[in-house]
């Protein structure tokens, strides 16, 4: 009796834990960048990787463009992006929509770790 | 007592039950992805992964989408360059790996990751362009390097073991055996062609009236 109810509030702490220490759903692949956007005030920005592929190959970001293949590494500043480079060769008001729509890419929680998330079955580079 | 324990059941009924809504609905609305600020003024204008992803292929781990098909079907048509002159690199050999281990043997297909991918994102940094010439292992792909630098981060996950150990060992023992040999003989089909033509020069009228 006593050590199953102790499971049952085990479990049921391990639930609503999980519910206040909002669990992450995000979509598989999605790129959280932050290694200065909230220094500068600025929401971290949120890189969706699905969207993007239905749209451009691997190749276009990772070989024609130089986006590393490992979350974080990239030091993208909007002075880079204002430039035409990294997100800027395509946010350029021609191939997609102007840098001056801050809050598009700039649209996550404060205080986001930048990593790649949504792998709920596995974890990926970012977090091994 | 009783009471209490009825709440707490509630509690474990209702978190399984928004579980199972999760699992069920595929994609979490971006208001409650745990990445997107739910307060933000962005979040209104960005398209929800489910409205995008329901109608491509589906499939069951990843995005939920079988992007191969996708792509090889014209569901989607991503752009492979952006600048004009860039070259577009496609690449048709399967690579056959681990042919004598406990799990079936790996078939790496260069014609899906060229579609999508360069050669240049796994040649020479990850990968010698050599079949055998890597020491490739299990181990170190869960640590997120080799074939795990993107799957388990954006292509299908390591947890679909049978999409990466697909063939029987024996069968790819087979097939690699006979790829060698093929390579043995490079000229081999250009042997093959000309015997075809030779043999059928008294079937065909001469071009010119000569024999
Ligand atoms: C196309 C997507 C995109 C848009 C649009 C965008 N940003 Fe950014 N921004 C980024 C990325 C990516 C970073 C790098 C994030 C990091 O690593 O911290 C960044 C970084 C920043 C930074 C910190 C780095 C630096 O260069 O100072 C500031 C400040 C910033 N953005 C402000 C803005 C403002 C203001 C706007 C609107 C005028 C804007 N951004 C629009 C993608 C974008
Ligand atoms: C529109 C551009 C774009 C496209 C298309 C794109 N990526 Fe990315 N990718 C990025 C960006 C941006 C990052 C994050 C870089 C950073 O954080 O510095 C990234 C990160 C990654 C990472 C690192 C993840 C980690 O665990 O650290 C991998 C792996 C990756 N991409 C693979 C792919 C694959 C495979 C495809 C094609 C199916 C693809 N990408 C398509 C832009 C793109
Ligand atoms: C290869 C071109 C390309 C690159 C590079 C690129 N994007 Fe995009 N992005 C697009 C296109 C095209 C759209 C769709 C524009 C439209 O709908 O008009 C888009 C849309 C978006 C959206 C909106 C998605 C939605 O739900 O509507 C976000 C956010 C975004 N990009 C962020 C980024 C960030 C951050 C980067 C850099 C890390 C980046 N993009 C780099 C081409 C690109
Ligand atoms: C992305 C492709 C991929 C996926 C997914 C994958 N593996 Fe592997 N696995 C490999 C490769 C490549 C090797 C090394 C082949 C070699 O020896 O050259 C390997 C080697 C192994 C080995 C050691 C060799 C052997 O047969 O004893 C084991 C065990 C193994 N994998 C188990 C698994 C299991 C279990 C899963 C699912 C949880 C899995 N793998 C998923 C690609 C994959
Ligand atoms: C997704 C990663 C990836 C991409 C992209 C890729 N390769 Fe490979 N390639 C491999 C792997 C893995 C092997 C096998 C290495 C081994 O057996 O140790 C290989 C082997 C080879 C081999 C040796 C084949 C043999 O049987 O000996 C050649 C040649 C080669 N690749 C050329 C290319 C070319 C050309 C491209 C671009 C058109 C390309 N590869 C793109 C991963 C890749
Ligand atoms: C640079 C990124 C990258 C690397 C490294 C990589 N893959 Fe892939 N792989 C992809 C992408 C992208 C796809 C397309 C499917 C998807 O996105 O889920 C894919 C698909 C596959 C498929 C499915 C083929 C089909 O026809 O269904 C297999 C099998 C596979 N990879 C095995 C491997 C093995 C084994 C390795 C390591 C030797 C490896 N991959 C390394 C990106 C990669």
């Amino acid at each position: 009796m006593m050590p199953s109810g102790l499971r049952r509030i085990g479990i049921a702490l391990a639930c609503i834990g999980s519910f206040l220490t909002t669990p992450v759903f995000a979509e598989y692949a999605d790129v959280v960048l932050n290694r200065m956007a909230e220094k500068e005030g600025m929401r971290p920005v949120i890189f969706p990787h699905w969207f993007h592929r239905i749209r451009f190959r691997c190749k276009v970001c990772h070989a024609e463009l130089g986006f590393k293949m490992r979350a974080g590494s990239n030091l993208v500043t909007m002075g880079d992006i204002i430039d035409g480079k990294f997100c800027g060769a395509c946010h350029n008001g021609n191939i997609a929509w102007a840098p001056e729509n801050c809050d598009l890419c700039h649209s996550g929680k404060p205080g986001l770790p930048p990593g790649i998330f949504g792998g709920h079955d596995t974890n990926g580079p970012g977090r091994w | 007592m009783l009471g209490f324990t009825r709440t707490r059941l509630l509690l474990i009924a209702a978190s399984l039950t928004a579980s199972l809504c999760w699992a069920a609905s595929g994609w979490a609305p971006l208001a409650d992805d745990g990445l997107h600020d739910p307060n933000g003024p962005g979040i209104r204008l960005l398209q929800q992964p489910g409205d995008a992803l329901s109608n491509l292929p589906g499939d069951t781990a990843g995005n939920n989408v079988h992007w191969i098909p996708a792509l090889q079907k014209g569901v989607i048509v991503p752009r492979e360059k952006i600048g004009k002159d860039t070259p577009v690199r496609r690449y048709d050999r399967d690579v056959f790996l681990n042919l004598y281990g406990s799990m079936p043997a790996v078939r790496f297909p260069h014609k899906p990751h060229t579609e999508w991918l360069d050669c240049s994102n796994c040649h020479d940094q990850l990968f010698k362009p050599k079949a055998g010439a890597n020491q490739i292992s299990m181990f170190v792909i869960l640590q997120g390097q080799q074939c795990g630098v993107c799957h388990g981060a954006v292509a299908f996950p390591l947890t679909e073991c049978r999409r990466c150990h697909s063939v029987a060992n024996d069968l790819a023992q087979r097939l690699a055996a006979e790829q060698a040999i093929a390579d043995a003989q490079p000229d081999a089909h250009a042997r093959l062609e000309q015997m075809r033509r030779e043999a059928s020069v008294p079937l065909l009228p001469s071009p010119k009236g000569t024999p």
